[in-house]
């Protein structure tokens, strides 16, 4: 064995590893619009191959889109009006988290840890089968159509989220501002709504928008409980094209587009307002 | 409690007031009383309970026991209105803590509208001099995070006085600031002594409380080791605890 040659590596099989692969693609709006209508394109190609009579999937997104895009405004209207009920309970919540009363804090800290770690779908299965469709109220029968029913179903783990965030918010707020307050003889109410949360709005704003978000791409999970939305209406479509598998990924494509144009904005803009907001 | 008071009493009075966080005693028995008018410096080493026991003549902290009474009103009482108290005694502290989303006449207005419900022209008229009078006239819509620390200081002064206090606590006002700052934030403090305003100061200022004070505290783990009036107790110190801290500081 030469004694030189002990620097040299013997020629072993190192065990393989990989390059650690950075996944952060930062996709543009535009370049993100452009390869959701290149996966709609290229089903077409499978068009070409089949007979003449058939519309192409392109005219058939087209023919239907009036429809579908029917009922994507009905989930972006389902999602504001979650977010909005949801907003209101969940500051009435996070209030209520901030209590002084030890009993109202400790039962609002129940309510919102069991609505943030319930599964959505499954809540939402809770509020279509348990809410009646209908309730008579002194005589009046005011119907519960389900998509009201969703809504709420919806409502309730935005309210558990929002109230966590105002109560984050809220003690997020160096305590030497409560003494402040409290030396001007300031009420605890009066403090909380005059000091304490006009300066937490700012904080407040980038989980919101968030919250919205994730709530505006949930709506889809109402097409399981049969409310007309956006992705009940495409199975539907789907359906009445005669269940053709080259008009899935084109149709479904159509649905996923309409909601990463809507919600891709969103989450830049929150963002944009979290990297401002952190510079104060 | 509530006796009826006359201005010839104290207006303020501790008696034996002792205040313990957990098995750690802070205040050890404080007694002292303040006349109207009168301006008192409470001095001592750091630790040595100064802030808790302004802290506590404001309710803002419970005492422990033994006894303070603000014109009469005895503030350990369960049943004490904090808020009736608290508009008597007016607190400046040490980080101004004004309130970042008002303005310096936001700020300055904010609780005689809310708290005492009065008309907004007629405060905005008494906030607009009470910045005028701390010196800040003209910077009456710039947000706190567009002041000096002196600047926001005497907001927070001009804060307290809007509401009309009988006394005024003043806890390290002056810690936090740029040396070159202080002087602005004590010339106000003195104006507001001369004027006649019951002050009770914690304060590391030797020079200032020398000045201003017409009776000196020298506190020291929770004890007041000696009082008397500036003039005797920075020079002629009788305890050894406040000469050999005088010695340090002065």
């Amino acid at each position: 064995m030469k004694t030189a040659g002990s620097e040299q590596r013997l020629a072993v099989l190192l065990p393989y590893r990989p390059a650690p692969t950075r996944m952060s693609i930062r996709i543009g709006p535009l370049p993100a619009a452009i390869l959701c209508f290149c996966a709609v394109m290229a089903a077409s190609t499978a068009w070409a191959q089949t007979g003449p009579t058939m519309l192409s999937p392109l005219q058939v997104i087209v023919k239907w889109s009036p429809l579908l895009l029917r009922g994507f405004a009905f989930n972006i209207l389902i999602s504001l009006m979650a977010m909005l009920l949801g907003t209101i309970a969940g500051l009435g919540l996070g209030l209520a988290l901030l209590s002084e009363s030890r009993l109202l804090a400790a039962a609002s800290w129940l309510v919102t840890q069991f609505f943030r770690n319930a599964p959505w779908l499954v809540l939402l299965f809770f509020v279509m089968f348990l809410v009646p469709f209908q309730v008579t109220l002194f005589k009046t029968t005011i119907p519960l159509p389900d998509w009201i029913k969703a809504t709420v179903g919806f409502a309730l783990p935005v309210m558990a989220n929002v109230a966590e965030v105002v109560r984050g918010a809220v003690r997020s707020i160096p305590s030497t501002q409560w003494e402040a307050a409290e030396s001007l003889s300031f009420t605890r109410r009066q403090t909380m709504w005059l000091i304490m949360l006009p300066q937490c709005i700012k904080r407040m704003l980038p989980p919101w928008m968030n919250i919205y978000a994730i709530v505006a791409m949930s709506t889809v999970l109402a097409s399981i409980v049969g409310v007309s939305e956006m992705l009940t209406l495409t199975a539907q479509v789907h359906a009445a094209e005669g269940g053709r598998p080259e008009l899935f990924a084109p149709l479904y494509g159509f649905a996923l587009l309409c909601f990463f144009l809507y919600c891709y904005p969103i989450n830049i803009w929150t963002a944009r307002l979290e990297r401002r907001f952190r510079v104060r | 409690m509530a006796t009826s008071w006359t201005p010839d009493q104290p207006i303020v009075q501790c008696v034996d007031v002792r205040k313990s966080f957990g098995a750690l005693e802070v205040l050890k028995g404080i007694s002292l009383s303040v006349r109207k008018g009168e301006v008192i410096c409470i001095i001592g080493p750091s630790g040595s309970g100064k802030s808790t026991l302004i802290r506590c003549i404001n309710a803002l902290q419970p005492i422990s026991s033994g006894s303070i009474q603000i014109e009469g009103i005895e503030v350990s009482d369960p049943r004490l209105d904090k808020l009736a108290l608290r508009r008597k005694v007016g607190m400046v502290f040490q980080q101004y803590n004004l309130f970042p989303h008002k303005t310096a006449l936001q700020n300055v207005m904010m609780a005689p509208i809310h708290v005492l419900g009065q008309k907004r022209a007629e405060v905005e008229a008494r906030a607009r001099a009470l910045l005028a009078k701390v010196r800040l006239a003209g910077k009456e819509d710039t947000y706190p995070g567009e002041l000096s620390g002196g600047q926001q200081q005497r907001v927070a002064i001009a804060r307290s006085l809007a509401m009309r206090p009988d006394i005024m606590l003043f806890d390290e006002v002056t810690a936090a600031l740029d040396p070159e700052t202080v002087k602005e934030v004590l010339v106000t403090i003195r104006e507001l002594a001369e004027d006649g305003m019951t002050c009770i100061l914690v304060t590391h200022e030797m020079n200032f409380a020398r000045e201003v004070a017409d009776h000196v505290y020298f506190t020291d783990r929770g004890v007041i080791v000696e009082h008397g009036p500036p003039a005797t107790l920075f020079t002629a110190a009788k305890d050894e605890r406040t000469q050999q801290f005088l010695s340090q500081v002065l």
